[in-house]
């Protein structure tokens, strides 16, 4: 495969497949996904409802829940497999050499243990240190996340932090350990936009100055396009477009990618040359503000039982022909990454 | 503010120094505070703003779902602040709403065509098979197929709830409908489908919009004009082009910078708000957004900003608003704050 | 031309009942108690028929075991009644009562329910204090008073049940109410117009249903329990034989000829098992235990 590895990737994913058990046998959800990720790199998984990226953040860690399984591929953190690692093996690794972060802090904290606590547990768990050393350390990870009175904070509840707190308070549990990786869950989705603009700068920085390799599960471009190095699209459980940021927003080549790109909502400031015709049929409103007409991606995504033998995008897509219908397109380099489109490149436009 | 309409241009709505009090276990909780706009007909007003800003409050409120504490509701000329329920029925027949989750706000048990039926129902509004030609228009005015009527809700997928949550809207043929964040929980190419279906239905229709909604580029795209609330209050009121290039209150300008956009800069241009947004139990005195912002002085703290008119309809609640001469996009990434 | 995500709709789903139905008859605890259920009311609609003379006269000689004469397959009491025709006839008493008694403490639990929970604030407190009221009399010994007071019949005894069983009805059914009260599900049809009639009757309550039809087999199961113990103690109807009466007109022979109070007491706690299998099978497929869709 010829993957835009990074020179040295910290977490090599090859070939991931996961499957739901149902009664009716097996429902793949991811295909054969690979990808990788260097140190203090952030690569962003990207895709719709359903398309397999939060199923491949939990693969990372070894913690798809049932009845989803991971039915092939690896998963190389370091060099070392980890999903042929048992359970026993795999706690030692995360948390301290890969952590995860949820959309939801929630749901990963112990309502009954103060914030403090919890992180120094996490400090404990992976390093044989004294109790004061763990609290000095705590104190310290409260302040690096940037969480004002760190002393006062360390003996709150989580109830009693906003939500923004939290998520501080969660990122500091996962730098707990000095991970390689962060695995981030749609960590900003639940957060108000200027508190998600604090969260994300604090994630960016602490790649940059510590070197955590960062893979970022969202559906959000607009944040993917100001953070991020490198951008998967995911679609139906593959991958179907992998590329740098500013190459992907600049000139999107899979037809899906570029259906997403256009269904986004643009403001006047990339809309400002516009067509006469638009505003003329904008003139009839009163305000006279002009309106393009969003693109649309026609159509659903198909369902897991229903997915079609060739290109899972075909019934939706405007390029789509015999091939498409019959054959799964390979990935295949384009640009500065990789596409998995028959007829990619031949237009852009959708 | 300004009520000088004349009888020709009487807004659909108007609302004036509206406020909502809820009193909670913990205390009062002023959700709502002395906020005033105008709706124009067949315009859209969008109403942006942070969790706990009021905005759902005050769509509730218009719809009299909640009880306003002061100031007054108009539909038209009329006065609907204190109406009764049973005055409220005929004027429910001008102002409908679509409620965020169709998911739930549709009746499990009905079929699409009862549940869309049912406005006409209540309000003795032609005869049976009238009522169900009724339906067919309106399934097919929001792009959903004859046969939707034979099912039930939990069929469909969520953009399709949603039309079906725009149809039963539509059926009074209202003259304002409030949307309340109806896009917030749909994907991208869904959400692209639902706000063209807005905009056609404006366009074919002439219905005023109250567009309640967090996400900054879905509010430019759909609005005309877009107030701003944080706690409570409405702190910049102006046409969309205006507020864009030329934020003049500092909250405005942060929450534009912190919201990323592909076609945006790449990097934040502002230094960003620090802080949480403050406890709506303990509200800060003066301006209340001053514990957040950039430029507040010993004034702010003590004393509340009047609203004034930058330049018309152009509002904003500010002691030092930014009025830069200069429309250009460089007033808004410049680093000005 | 773009076609929207509404060009497919995915085929029709069979109706909601047939689908609980259907649920339902594949769990077999839930089966076992439909089809016992089904036993017991195909006895009562029988009765006439298969026992045609009154099941209180004497038939035969009294304390006959069953398999003791071919006339009598069940035995008789020790007053020569013929315990199968008595089975047979008591069937209908039970289910009558229960029945009738369940739909009373429906009818008040709900309106109770469904009235606190709606209007909330000053109706929600007076109607909430007076069901405490009931909770805190012990069910029982209350309705033993009411038809000591009243003197037993079946329509006393059927109406003392219902006023003394529908308290953790009516809060169940608040509790449910109050819910979608504050749901976008009432306030949709409110911004619509809608009145209250028609937001409890058309949207609320028909969305309460499920735990109700779960909890109104339980009711049918208890008052049957406490018939038979009020007609146990004496205190039945003296006009009609009951199942509970039957176990009463035992009690002096339970050493020598124990079938006469076990025969009764069997058919009383296979009706209850009945009832209270269907009342978990409902469960789980209504408050979806089961699986959804």
């Amino acid at each position: 495969m010829s993957d835009p590895i990074p020179a040295d990737p910290v977490l090599a994913v090859d070939g991931l497949s996961i499957a739901f058990q149902t009664r009716r046998g097996l429902l793949p959800a991811v295909r054969d996904l690979s990808f990788s990720v260097g140190r203090g790199e952030m690569l962003a998984i990207v895709g719709e409802s359903g398309c397999g990226k939060s199923l491949t953040a939990l693969a990372l860690l070894g913690l798809v829940p049932t009845p989803g399984r991971v039915t092939g591929g690896a998963v190389r953190l370091e060099g070392r497999n980890l999903l042929a690692l048992d359970e026993a093996a795999l706690r030692h690794v995360r948390g301290a050499r890969i952590s995860m972060i949820f959309q939801e802090p929630m749901t990963a904290l112990n309502p009954v243990l103060t914030v403090g606590e919890q992180i120094m547990e996490a400090i404990l768990e992976h390093e044989p240190v004294s109790r004061k050393a763990a609290r000095e350390r705590t104190l310290a990870l409260l302040e690096r996340v940037r969480i004002p009175d760190p002393a006062r904070r360390f003996a709150e509840y989580p109830h009693r932090m906003s939500g923004g707190m939290r998520q501080r308070v969660m990122i500091a549990m996962a730098l707990a350990g000095a991970p390689a990786v962060l695995v981030a869950d749609e960590p900003t989705t639940a957060l108000d936009v200027t508190i998600q603009a604090q969260i994300l700068s604090l994630i960016d920085e602490l790649r940059r100055e510590q070197g955590t390799a960062v893979v970022f599960i969202t559906h959000d471009l607009g944040v993917v396009s100001r953070y991020v190095d490198r951008v998967l699209v995911m679609y139906a459980g593959r991958k179907v477009e992998e590329r740098d940021t500013r190459d992907l927003f600049a000139d999107p080549f899979h037809p899906y990618t570029q259906g997403l790109i256009a269904a986004q909502p643009r403001g006047l400031i990339a809309a400002q040359p516009r067509g006469l015709a638009a505003r003329s049929q904008a003139d009839a409103r009163l305000p006279g503000v002009a309106r393009e007409r969003l693109t649309e991606i026609p159509g659903t995504v198909p369902a897991l039982a229903a997915m079609p033998p060739g290109c899972a995008f075909a019934p939706r897509c405007p390029l789509a022909d015999d091939l498409c219908a019959r054959t799964v397109p390979p990935p295949r380099p384009a640009g500065s990454g990789l596409v998995a489109c028959h007829h990619a490149g031949e237009s852009h436009a959708i | 503010m300004p009520s000088d309409a004349s009888p020709a241009t009487v807004p659909v709505l108007s609302v004036c120094g509206l406020s909502v009090d809820y009193a909670t276990a913990r205390g009062v909780v002023h959700a709502l505070d002395d906020v005033s706009f105008e709706l124009a007909s067949g315009e859209t007003l969008g109403i942006v703003g942070e969790s706990g800003c009021g905005k759902s409050t005050l769509a509730r409120a218009v719809v009299r779902l909640v009880d306003p504490s002061a100031g007054t509701i108009r539909l038209g000329e009329e006065d609907i602040t204190h109406a009764s329920r049973r005055q409220l029925r005929a004027a429910r027949r001008d102002i409908q709403m679509v409620l965020q989750d169709p998911a739930a706000s549709l009746d499990p048990r009905w079929t699409v065509g009862e549940l869309l039926a049912e406005p006409l129902a209540i309000h003795r509004i032609g005869s049976r098979a009238e009522r169900r030609g009724r339906v067919a228009d309106l399934l097919r005015k929001v792009g959903l197929p004859p046969e939707a009527a034979g099912r039930r809700p939990h069929e469909f997928s969520g953009g399709q709830r949603q039309r079906i949550g725009i149809a039963r809207a539509l059926a009074l043929e209202p003259k304002i409908v409030v949307l309340d964040e109806p896009v917030s929980a749909l994907d991208v190419s869904v959400q692209a489908q639902i706000l063209n279906l807005l905009t056609d239905l404006q366009r074919t229709l002439g219905v005023s919009f109250l567009f309640i909604g967090h996400d900054l580029s879905v509010v430019e795209y759909i609005s005309d004009r877009v107030a701003v609330m944080y706690l409570g209050r409405i702190v910049e009121l102006g046409d969309r082009d205006s507020l864009w290039r030329r934020p003049a209150h500092p909250y405005t300008r942060a929450l534009l910078d912190a919201a990323p956009r592909i076609d945006g800069p790449a990097v934040p241009t502002g230094p960003g708000l620090s802080g949480d947004t403050p406890s709506p139990y303990d509200l800060p005195t003066g301006c209340r957004f001053h514990t957040r912002c950039p430029i507040a002085t010993e004034l702010c703290r003590h004393e509340a900003p009047a609203t004034r008119e930058l330049s018309p309809g152009h509002l904003v609640a500010c002691h030092f608003p930014d009025t830069g001469a200069e429309p250009s996009s460089s007033a808004r990434f410049g680093s000005g704050i | 031309m773009a076609l929207p995500d509404t060009a497919s709709l995915p085929p029709t789903r069979t109706d909601f009942r047939d689908r609980t139905v259907g649920r339902l008859l594949r769990r077999p605890s839930a089966l076992v108690g439909l089809i016992l259920l089904a036993g017991i009311l195909a006895m009562a609609g029988f009765a006439d028929i298969a026992f045609p003379g009154d099941p209180l006269d004497m038939a035969g000689t009294p304390l006959l075991r069953p398999g003791d004469a071919a006339e009598f397959p069940l035995g008789t009491d020790m007053m020569g009644r013929d315990l199968a025709s008595g089975i047979f006839h008591g069937a209908r008493v039970s289910l009558l009562i229960g029945g009738v008694a369940a739909l009373v403490s429906l009818v008040i639990g709900i309106g109770i329910g469904a009235l606190s929970g709606y209007y909330g604030g000053r109706v929600d407190r007076a109607l909430m204090r007076v069901t405490e009221l009931f909770q805190t009399i012990p069910p029982f010994l209350f309705t033993l008073a009411l038809v000591a007071i009243l003197q037993p019949s079946i329509a006393t005894i059927t109406t003392a049940i219902g006023i003394t069983s529908w308290s953790g009805l009516a809060r169940l059914v608040r509790a449910e109410v109050l819910r979608l009260r504050n749901s976008e599900l009432a306030q949709a049809s409110i911004i619509l117009g809608a009145s209250d009639a028609r937001i409890i009757f058309l949207h609320i309550l028909p969305n309460t249903l499920a735990p109700v039809i779960v909890s109104a087999s339980i009711l049918v199961a208890t008052a049957i329990l406490t018939e038979s113990s009020l007609s146990f103690l004496g205190l039945g109807d003296p006009n009609v034989v009951s199942w509970g009466g039957m176990v009463g007109a035992g009690r002096e022979t339970i050493r020598t000829d124990p079938h006469v109070a076990a025969i009764p007491g069997v058919a009383i706690v296979i009706a209850v098992l009945a009832l209270n299998l269907l009342g978990d099978g409902l469960n789980d497929v209504l408050n979806g235990k089961g699986e959804r869709r």
